[in-house]
């Protein structure tokens, strides 16, 4: 079952984890990302993320999908978190399982890696000196799935 | 005869427009491209949006080419941060 989220409460990693378990699969793979306290040299305090809900559930949902056909296997999960989030906390994570590691690792791969090219999320780095600015990023392109390979 | 539609502002873009939606009417046959030049022409800060941004209609990116429909739902995306 594929499972694709966007939420403002906090991640529960080890239950992302669980939910793509299968007895029959020998390699289940969990990727965490969480909000660091630097960023180009400045101290961290927190993170605010903002998204386009509707189209971001779309989108995690069609990345996800592309996933398991890397994957072989309809078990990913990934769930993004959006609102203000202090450092340490987990913004995004993505579970896969896989009877083989080589397609969990690339799998894996491929969800962030597209998370950070066309996820339409952004975020606002308050820094420890009170101020605050939204980060540079990715400019999405209109390309079907496959181009973005 | 003018055709509706909704754009949305998020993040930068938001910031820069001070709103996160606004209606406009346009020319039927309209493209992405044209909102865009029309919204830019308003001047202030809509001067200040980029001449061919990331635009998704419909919840789906789109082409500066692509005609826009009645109702159509245009967002402005600013480049993307997740994860």
């Amino acid at each position: 079952m594929i499972r694709a989220d966007v939420v403002r409460g906090p991640i529960d990693t080890a239950e992302v984890l669980a939910g793509v378990g299968d007895a029959g699969d020998g390699a289940a793979l969990l990727f965490v990302g969480t909000v660091r306290n630097h960023a180009g040299g400045h101290p961290v305090d927190g993170i605010t993320y903002d998204a386009y809900e509707a189209m971001a559930r779309e989108v995690l949902r069609a990345i996800a999908g592309e996933a398991a056909e890397i994957l072989g296997t309809e078990r990913v999960a990934v769930v993004h978190r959006i609102g203000t989030l202090k450092v340490g906390e987990v913004s995004v994570a993505i579970a896969v399982s896989s009877p083989h590691r080589a397609e969990a690792y690339e799998a894996s791969r491929y969800v962030i890696e597209e998370i950070k090219k066309r996820l339409p999320v952004w975020k606002k780095e308050h820094y420890s000196s009170g101020e605050e600015a939204w980060v540079g990023g990715a400019v999405p392109a209109p390309v079907g799935p496959a181009d973005h390979r | 005869m003018a055709l509706a539609v909704r754009t949305l502002f998020f993040a930068a873009y938001r910031d820069l427009v001070r709103t996160s939606e606004l209606p406009l009417e346009l020319a039927d046959g309209a493209t992405v491209a044209d909102l865009v030049a029309e919204l830019r022409s308003r001047g202030g800060p809509f001067a200040h949006l980029p001449p061919d941004p990331a635009v998704a209609v419909n919840r789906v990116y789109a082409s500066a080419s692509q005609p826009l429909g009645e109702g159509d739902e245009v967002a402005f995306i600013p480049p993307v941060a997740g994860g």
